[in-house]
């Protein structure tokens, strides 16, 4: 099971419910309806502090609107600026989607687990993205940039509904050149789209991997995790080589409310990333 | 009159009467006192300020889905069992105002709720409900991160507890050794004969209250009759629930045709969930100003058994009455444990008396169990 890293300090807070007043720095649209937003905590003191590893996420606040829990998206190398890629779908990401540059919001965190980098060094590492899915995923990407020599073969299994809802698409080619082996696809191509089309899984068709020496990272609809993992599965990978990030109603993010409660996993607190071993008797289970 | 206080583990005897100081002094030391009070044709837990104002005479008599305040025995005041209320509605309230925000020259500052808790003294604590706040201390100040609100409340809590003189049909503590004899993490703990107290001090400040009170050391007969009351309550407990293969019974049998039948008879009311000493989930919402320049965010008690509990964008993940019934019985009896190293039920049979269909974990577990995959 994986555990939680987050920070002493963001445990020692003596209101663990109590957000920090952060500021909108930036604004990209990523997508129809998706958008990234660079924040900055006002704090100095607490903006200099603030670290997070790939896969941890915030609980950002907007009075009167409710708090939601986001991935942070961007790099942990530039901590001091936190990206949110946020799809606009229920009433408080909507607030958020009208946030511009200089606005203020409520952010707590990071809080949860982490993806494993450790365990991938050395070894060949697949990441396996749908639609937003991509946004947890990408700090790994951007972790591994840094130190690309420290990792075997990188692959970038990405796709999203249509052309347009592929996220990060103008960095794809820096990830490539880099050497991280992407490819894409979409389940419903546009006249001008020249990739490929098809569900995320069947890019496993497309790859060869060594069971022996490959971590695979996923994150996407549980749907497509489910397959992702059962095609994984089927190259002989060992089920402790699988993480996946899951999602659930969140309320507190600090294990007080019970709401993201995954058979005994609290993912607020040992997820959101987890071990596909240490949950696999619930994991895809009807209605769970 | 005894010339100084009881020491810690002592057992004394007390006029019925003795107990108005033990409240004056509590008042003195500035708690607020919550006992057991009859309103609206139940005994509920409120404030009391004095001996007069216990349910003396009353009990009540409950059965799956039933529940009636009757004459009892005249001279006793805990004569009546655990109620609609619990505790928990004073460690971890069922409103509770969590911050503030305000938002001025364009930005946002978020303020803590400062105002301090009361001192409550519980008066009336029943062994199963004992443990019951020691499971969710466990939930609130045991884990990464400790709940700053309950944490106030609870630290200081004073504690009396009631051994129990008898046992409801719904009462199943024995299975889950919490009950019904009061064993620890009181102030003082009294077991009621028809003419006096039997009081067990189990702290200095138990010991402090009992200031001015003419305490006696418990002669053998009392103390034994006090033992006696407690072991005949223990021979009236019946129901049962086999504990020994939890979780894995429920793990193995997730889609045990059991919780389709169940789900038939379940009304997601959340009744449940409210009676329950232990359940702890909430939900927050924020009020604000029209001008959405003030807003009070609010963490309130949530029920597993509402649609909304399990909304995430695009869907929810327990859309079926059947999936929101296994969660709360498999989160009580299988998965609390490897949360929190013990089971969330306590077995003081809230649920069994408070479920208005009378659904009784104790035979939905037996009923998985029989025909167990």
């Amino acid at each position: 099971m994986s555990v939680s890293f987050t920070p002493a300090a963001v445990r020692a807070r003596a209101d663990p419910m109590l957000p920090g007043l952060a500021v909108v720095r930036g604004v990209k649209p990523e997508a129809y309806g998706v958008s990234t937003f660079s924040l900055a905590l006002a704090d100095p003191a607490e903006a200099a502090a603030y670290r997070f590893l790939p896969g941890q996420f915030n609980m950002l606040y907007l009075p009167g609107f409710g708090e939601v829990a986001i991935s942070v998206s961007s790099d942990p190398f530039e901590p001091q600026l936190i990206g949110h890629t946020i799809r606009f779908a229920g009433s408080v990401t909507r607030g958020l989607a009208r946030l511009q540059p200089g606005d203020a919001l409520g952010l707590r965190g990071p809080y949860g687990s982490a993806w494993p980098l450790e365990q991938a060094r050395g070894r060949d590492l697949v990441i396996v993205a749908g639609g937003i899915g991509l946004a947890p995923l990408r700090p790994v990407v951007l972790s591994v940039l840094r130190e690309r020599a420290a990792y075997g073969r990188v692959l970038l299994l990405y796709g999203g509904r249509t052309p347009p809802d592929l996220l990060y698409t103008e960095e794809f080619e820096r990830w490539q050149a880099a050497g991280i082996e992407t490819h894409v696809t979409v389940d419903r191509a546009s006249e001008d789209w020249r990739g490929q089309v098809g569900v995320v899984p069947q890019l496993f068709y497309r790859i060869r991997l060594d069971p022996r020496r490959t971590v695979v990272f996923t994150c996407g609809p549980e749907i497509m995790m489910r397959f992702v993992i059962y095609e994984a599965l089927a190259r002989r990978l060992p089920k402790e080589g699988v993480y996946l990030s899951m999602e659930r109603n969140m309320k507190c993010a600090v294990g007080f409310c019970g709401h993201c409660q995954f058979g005994p996993t609290f993912l607020c607190r040992q997820g959101p990333v987890l071990n596909f071993a240490a949950i696999e008797p619930f994991f895809g289970r009807e209605d769970f | 009159m005894a010339p100084s206080l009881p020491r810690v583990g002592a057992r004394l005897t007390l006029a019925k009467s003795s107990l108005e100081q033990v409240f004056a002094n509590l008042r003195a030391a500035g708690f607020t006192l919550i006992g057991p009070r009859l309103r609206d044709a139940a005994l509920v837990l409120e404030e009391v300020t004095g001996l007069n104002d216990l349910p003396r005479g009353w009990r009540d008599q409950q059965a799956p889905g039933q529940y009636r305040v009757v004459p009892g025995q005249d001279s006793f005041y805990f004569d009546h069992l655990v109620g609609p209320h619990s505790w928990k509605q004073f460690l971890h309230p069922a409103r509770l105002k969590l911050f503030g925000a305000a938002k001025n020259n364009g930005t946002w500052s978020f303020q803590s709720a400062t105002a301090p808790p009361p001192r409550y003294a519980f008066i009336g604590v029943r062994a199963c409900d004992l443990a019951a706040i020691a499971r969710q201390d466990r939930v609130f100040l045991a884990g990464e991160f400790r709940d700053p609100h309950y944490a106030a409340r609870r630290e200081s809590l004073f504690l009396l507890a009631v051994n129990c003189g008898r046992a409801a049909p719904t009462c199943f503590c024995r299975s889950l050794q919490t009950g019904p004899r009061v064993t620890g993490g009181f102030d003082l703990a009294l077991t009621e004969l028809a003419d006096v107290f039997v009081l067990e001090v189990g702290s200095e400040a138990g010991a402090e209250m009992l200031r001015e009170t003419a305490w006696q050391p418990a002669t053998a007969l009392h103390a034994s009759r006090a033992e006696e009351a407690v072991r005949q309550t223990e021979s009236q407990i019946e129901r049962e629930l086999r504990t020994d293969d939890l979780p894995k019974l429920l793990y193995d049998n997730l889609e045990h045709p059991r919780w389709d039948e169940v789900a038939r008879r379940c009304l997601a009311c959340g009744n449940c969930t409210l009676v329950c000493p232990t359940c702890f989930c909430t939900t927050v919402e924020d009020a604000s100003n029209l001008a959405g320049t003030r807003v009070e965010r609010t963490r309130l008690w949530d029920s597993c058994f509402t649609l909304d509990f399990s909304h995430v964008h695009g869907g929810n993940s327990r859309p079926t009455l059947r999936a929101r019934y296994r969660q709360w019985l498999t989160h009580k009896l299988a998965s609390w444990k490897d949360q929190f190293g013990a089971l969330g039920c306590v077995g003081c049979g809230r649920c069994i008396t408070w479920c208005p269909v009378g659904i009784e974990l104790t035979e939905e577990v037996k009923a998985i169990r029989e025909k167990a995959a």
